[in-house]
């Protein structure tokens, strides 16, 4: 069952080197793979890159073969408006209803008129329950091919 | 002869040490026709004589690597060049190579040794051998090439490297045994492994000989289990004709020394004084059963003990506990001797992280810094850089409460570090560059 809100994301673990992100890239770009948001969290040698793809599953496979270590997860993908302070108000929504956000990231569709939230929780429904009280609207995949 | 109960391996001490004293009075009436020795020893006042028990072993002088690299290569040779039929080189990681000689005798004993190793484990006619040691100059290769054939297996001379073919022979030919070092049966392993070959069902191994580098326990449990089959530890070296000069029991619990052959002891690194059994040194061995090159208390480099009590299998020879590393791979770092096999038993301990590790040892505003590379298991990671802290974090903290060491611990890619089929060059020291 999908439910409004859950996307899939691309986790890739590399060594913190140019080349690694760049090596990623292309072998999407090679698939046919459209990278709608890429965002890094970096250890000391290391990073993990966060990806959101057109065809995570077919992404996933395909930078797997090609020897990266990768992982699926699932994360809320919100759309609002792109107006400061929109970030910021929907983590407070959800900190105050007791969800612990580990990771956040947003990017820009259209400056100024459209923002796309990422949000990694441990219990996703419970957040997606939360956010969707609230005056946003929540992605599905198919979303994120269109935009 | 040297077969069943009553054989060599056997002997009563008092017989054993009897063959000693008079093999290595031999030894040294020998090793005076060879120019390193005859120099040392009239400079010394050394006589076959003076030796009238083993201990007196201590009133001879040590030999080293350097001096048979300075002597090189025919320094040591004491017997007429015309007697000699092989030779076997070894390079170290610096300078000029060592030469091992042996007249067609020295083959036969040396070969011999290993056939009664390899009886001790159990293999025999019947068995099929896979030798997947360098066949040339290293002595991994032909020297237990030929004692696996006295031993009367079938033998596949493999050779080193090759993963595809090495696969193929074990198929083909159903090889029940075989001669690995520990790293390249955990790649072969990491090969079977992406193949959908399960080695436990699909391969006919049941021992496997481990050699030519130091390894943990828990490397030789990690082995056992993927392979399903016993492994037994080898040691040896070139200079004392290559492997088999220690070999486990199927007790596997420390290596027996073939004392009608050597001659053992260990020694402090440091001062060379000689140590009780049960203490931790250097282990020195004299051959006393070799005609072409005698060498006499050598310092192999390699860190051991000698158990004190005597072998549950009934076996007089002593046992020496496996390698726990070299005197020179050893480093100090903030005051603390470290083994690289101490890294990785932690390591080994630790699920998350895979089989290949490096340490390396960098000064910072002279404060020394060991740092481990290792990389993580594919499967371990979810996506979540937390849990990747939290993996560095554990690493750090066993590391210190084992070792008293802090290191920083390196999260790396699978497949980022050399993967080798020799011997693995684990510890890059920068603070001499
Ligand atoms: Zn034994």
């Amino acid at each position: 069952m999908t439910m409004e809100g859950k996307i899939q994301q691309i986790s890739v673990f590399a060594r913190n080197e140019p080349g690694r992100i760049k090596r990623i890239t292309e072998v999407l770009s090679c698939e046919k793979i459209n990278i709608r948001a890429i965002t890094i969290a970096s250890g000391d040698d290391y990073g993990v890159i966060k990806l959101l793809v057109s065809d995570p599953r077919r992404a996933y496979r395909v930078l797997k073969r090609e020897g990266f270590s990768v992982a699926l997860n699932k994360v809320i993908a919100v759309q609002m408006e792109d107006k400061p302070g929109g970030l910021y108000r929907l983590l407070e929504i959800l900190a105050e209803n007791g969800i612990n956000v580990e990771d956040a990231y947003g990017f820009v569709i259209k400056s100024g008129e459209t923002a796309v939230l990422v949000i990694n929780v441990k219990d996703i429904e419970k957040g997606i329950k939360i956010l969707s009280q609230q005056p946003v609207k929540l992605l599905v995949e198919k979303d994120l091919y269109e935009l | 002869m040297e077969e069943g109960k009553n054989s060599i391996e056997f002997i009563r001490r008092e017989e054993l040490e009897k063959i000693q004293v008079n093999r290595l009075k031999k030894t040294i009436e020998r090793a005076n026709n060879s120019p390193f020795y005859k120099n040392i020893f009239k400079k010394e006042g050394i006589h076959p004589e003076d030796i009238r028990c083993t201990d007196d072993i201590r009133k001879l002088p040590f030999t080293t690597r350097e001096d048979l690299r300075e002597n090189f290569p025919f320094g040591f040779i004491a017997l007429p060049l015309n007697k000699i039929v092989r030779v076997h080189t070894s390079t170290g990681t610096t300078g000029k190579p060592k030469a091992i000689f042996f007249s067609k005798r020295d083959v036969d004993e040396a070969a011999g040794l290993i056939a009664r190793c390899m009886r001790m484990t159990g293999a025999g006619p019947g068995d099929v051998f896979q030798n997947m040691m360098s066949y040339g100059l290293f002595t991994g290769g032909l020297v237990f090439h030929y004692g696996a054939e006295k031993a009367g297996v079938l033998v596949i001379p493999a050779g080193a490297g090759n993963t595809e073919k090495q696969i193929e022979l074990m198929r083909d030919f159903k090889t029940t045994i075989v001669h690995i070092t520990p790293s390249y049966a955990l790649y072969l392993a990491d090969i079977l492994e992406e193949k959908g070959i399960d080695p436990e069902e699909e391969l006919n191994l049941r021992i496997v000989y481990l050699g030519a580098e130091p390894y943990s326990q828990k490397t030789r449990e990690k082995i056992e289990k993927i392979y399903g089959v016993n492994a037994f530890n080898c040691y040896g070296l070139s200079e004392m004709n290559g492997p088999g000069v220690g070999f486990e029991c199927p007790l596997k619990d420390g290596l027996h020394i073939w004392e009608d052959n050597f001659i053992l002891e260990v020694v402090d690194p440091l001062t060379g004084e000689p140590l009780p059994d049960g203490k931790e040194g250097e282990l020195v061995l004299t051959t006393i059963n070799r005609e072409a090159m005698p060498i006499i208390r050598y310092r192999t480099g390699d860190i051991t003990f000698i158990y004190p009590q005597v072998c549950g299998c009934g076996r007089t020879h002593r046992k020496i506990s496996p390698i726990k590393g070299r005197t020179d791979d050893m480093f100090i770092i903030k005051g603390v001797n470290v083994f690289p096999s101490e890294v990785e038993r932690v390591l080994m301990d630790t699920p998350e992280v895979a089989r290949n590790y490096q340490i390396v040892i960098e000064r910072e505003r002279s404060l020394d810094i060991m740092r481990i590379r290792v990389e993580i298991k594919k499967r371990f990671f979810d996506g979540s850089l937390e849990h990747l802290k939290e993996l560095q974090e554990k690493i750090k903290s066993k590391v210190k409460s084992e070792l008293m060491v802090t290191p920083r611990v390196e999260l790396l890619e699978p497949g980022t570090l050399p993967r080798t089929t020799g011997k693995s060059k684990r510890v890059i020291d920068k603070r001499r560059l």
